[in-house]
């Protein structure tokens, strides 16, 4: 029995011809491609600031006397650390802190415990990832009043003197990263994502709506074709405009907002690729669900106000509440924010960002598949 | 192996909820053959048609379209099908050219541009390639359409309602052009409910409320039909019109411009009953009956069998 191919690259190129025809004559895409990216940096330009809590930290422990220990325990103790892996060396501690498994490393050097004895002032070293700096702020501070009052009962007697004002220890912070607390080193490239999400999920959730709603659909079906030519190519040409939004966001975080850049510009705009294809999938999976455009639109808020507010882009990822985490981790735009400000602000390369690859790339493929089995080859 | 049959359907059915909107429709159509689908507006044409090149999924039946299992191969059915559909449902943010170009590729036409190029010439649109198609009139965006679902070689048109809208002329030329492809072998199936085009159809179906009453060549359905008609003039017809209806023997009363129709499938009983009629002022006259006779006959007594 003949049979029509799974896939073909003429039918394939012919809905990608087309779709670029269209695009580049329907106003709402420039609309959507401009007005978007500069209406939420207009909005989000100034900072979104809260008091996270349960941030994952780590613990460096050269010290071996029992001062060290007390203060551990007080780290463990308090509301605003998680601290659930010790280091033996700064190596480790260091890549913990690149690959974002810990957000704080708490540095308790060698003879700490003698040299606070002796009275003199031993310095602990604090290590913070400021990519988000509102999630360190408070918790530095925190950090102070806590190894404060830790020492109260140890300081008894002759080393009562010790508790005099300026503190018995000298606590360094040493922020990584974004050593200024600057928040829109965090927001502006956060934006990126979060115009994306919007855009790419919106402009392809009208995709397929339009054709049924304006009667072009009942030509296409009566065409042979395979529902992933047609999803996929109704893709394609969008990610050009969402290369467009990235180059803006870039261009104005460079020079209006000053964002420093330390990683590999290529290496972002190929991982881009990646997360705007999952929106553009999200999109045009809902544009076979829906029955019209209105409703199109609706499913693509129900899922931007999610990305929004989950993702760690509205409130520091990690002082959410466990189930809104775990449900963050789901959404592609919770890693692409973490992308981003690690290759703008960390400088990660290709290797610390796996982690956060894999995730969107499934993302996208499940999403994709969706799309391809719920595809109407009928009309009814 | 070619069959002789283009379409060989048997009991096609076609539900939208409650409704049965095409129900157990057998038809035959013989490649080169012209077959006229009749039928008043929502009495199933389009959905039968869309049926039939995988558009709807059958609720029932079975079949065969060029050689291809209706109900299974319907993606292979496409690619020898050019469909017509009732609504101008080409892409009107692309122009004339970039329409076909599109076409062109989803076939996988062979030489494609010149496939293109003759195409825009033989309509006659070279000057207006590059016209957007939604600023066409109503007339060209059918030629579009026509020459559209033509061009990657179709062995068999759905046409539906192709000629709605059109003016007379254009329509003349039309049926010209579609009489010319089939003289070539090509077999169509052409949805209306102009009774005058169906004098120009090889084969008729008509079709009411889902059901198919009639098929046949248009001498045969008058021949079955057996109808017997007298036409009447002469002044207030609408009064004479409500006389005659409801006789024992009238079946039929039809108003024509300034005739009416009479008519009835018992010659005998006919002529007994307008007997009492039949004087000055009224001018009264046997007459052939027309398929548009028939047709309102059929239309009437399928209400009746429902009733
Ligand atoms: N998609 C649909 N959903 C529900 N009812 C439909 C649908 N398409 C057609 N119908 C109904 O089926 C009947 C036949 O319609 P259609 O095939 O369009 O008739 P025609 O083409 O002869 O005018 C009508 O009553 C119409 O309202
Ligand atoms: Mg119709």
């Amino acid at each position: 029995m003949k049979q029509l191919p799974f896939f073909s690259v003429t039918r394939f190129f012919a809905i990608v011809a087309k779709e670029f025809i269209q695009m580049r004559r329907d106003r709402m895409t420039f609309g959507m491609m401009i007005g978007i990216p500069l209406m939420q940096l207009i909005l989000f330009g100034f900072a979104i600031n809260s008091d996270p809590k349960h941030l994952p930290a780590a613990i460096l422990l050269a010290d071996r006397g029992s001062q060290g220990r007390t203060l551990m325990q007080a780290a463990k103790n308090s509301a605003y650390f998680d601290l659930s892996q010790e280091f033996e060396t700064t190596a480790e501690a260091e890549a913990a802190l690149l690959h974002g498994r810990t957000q704080f490393v708490l540095n308790i050097p060698e003879n700490f415990s003698r040299k606070l004895l002796r009275g003199e002032k031993p310095a602990l070293l604090m290590e913070a990832d400021a990519t988000d700096p509102a999630a360190t702020g408070n918790a530095v501070a925190a950090l102070r009043a806590l190894l404060n009052n830790a020492l109260q009962n140890d300081l008894k007697g002759p080393l009562a003197f010790l508790k005099g004002s300026p503190g018995p220890i000298e606590l360094i912070v040493h922020p990584h990263y974004n050593p200024e607390g600057v928040t829109q080193y965090n927001i502006v490239p956060g934006l990126m994502g979060v115009v994306l999400t919007l855009t790419m999920v919106i402009i392809t959730g009208l995709a397929i709506t339009r054709e049924t709603e304006s009667g072009t659909m009942e030509t296409l079906l009566s065409m042979p074709t395979r529902p992933f030519e047609v999803l996929i190519g109704k893709i394609i040409p969008y990610i050009f405009v969402g290369y467009v939004q990235v180059s803006l966001i870039l261009l104005a975080a460079r020079f209006i907002f000053n964002v420093p850049m330390v990683g590999s510009i290529p290496l972002l705009l190929a991982c881009a690729l990646i997360f705007i294809a999952a929106n553009l999938a999200v999109g045009i999976t809902f544009s076979t669900i829906a029955r019209n455009q209105r409703q199109a639109m609706q499913m693509a808020m129900f899922f931007f106000l999610p990305s929004l507010l989950l993702s760690g882009f509205m409130f520091p990822f990690r002082g959410m509440p466990h189930w809104a985490q775990t449900l963050g981790e789901i959404l592609p735009l919770t890693h692409f924010l973490r992308v981003v400000r690690g290759i703008l602000l960390k400088g990660s390369d290709f290797g610390d960002l796996i982690p956060e690859l894999w995730p969107i790339s499934l993302f996208l493929v499940l999403v994709l598949t969706g799309g391809g089995l719920r595809y109407r080859k009928t009309l009814d | 192996m070619p069959t002789e049959l283009a379409i060989d359907v048997q009991g096609m059915t076609k539900r939208f909820g409650a409704l049965v909107a095409v129900d157990g429709v057998d038809l035959q159509v013989k490649r080169g053959e012209i077959c006229g689908f009749l039928g008043p507006n929502g009495s199933g044409k389009t959905t039968f048609i869309r049926m039939l090149c995988g558009l709807l999924r059958a609720d029932g039946g079975s079949g065969h379209c060029l050689g291809y299992n209706v109900i299974t191969e319907s993606e292979l059915i496409k690619f020898e099908v050019g469909y017509l559909t009732q609504r101008f449902s080409f892409y009107e943010d692309l122009t004339i050219q970039e329409n076909l170009e599109f076409v062109a590729r989803m076939y996988g036409i062979p030489g494609r541009q010149a496939a293109v190029r003759e195409c825009l010439s033989r309509l006659g649109l070279v000057d207006r390639r590059i016209q957007l198609a939604g600023k066409l009139s109503g007339g060209w965006k059918q030629r579009l359409a026509l020459a559209a679902c033509l061009l990657h070689q179709p062995k068999l048109l759905l046409l539906d309602e192709p000629t709605a809208g059109v003016d007379p002329k254009a329509r003349r030329d039309f049926w010209n052009e579609i009489h010319s492809l089939a003289a070539q072998g090509l077999t169509f199936l052409i949805a209306t409910h102009y009774m005058d085009e169906a004098e120009r159809c090889h084969r008729l179906a008509f079709i009411s409320k889902g059901k198919l009453l009639a098929t046949g060549s248009s001498d045969q359905v008058l021949a079955r039909a057996n109808l017997t008609t007298w036409s009447v003039r002469g002044p207030q017809l609408l009064a004479l019109s409500n006389d005659l209806t409801g006789l024992p023997g009238i079946e039929q009363v039809v108003a024509f411009g300034n005739t009416l129709h009479v008519s009835s499938s018992q010659q005998a009983a006919l002529e007994r009953a307008i007997a009492p009629f039949r004087k000055p002022p009224y001018i009264w006259q046997p007459i052939e009956s027309g398929l548009e006779d028939v047709f309102i006959r059929l239309m009437d007594s399928s209400h009746t069998v429902e009733a």
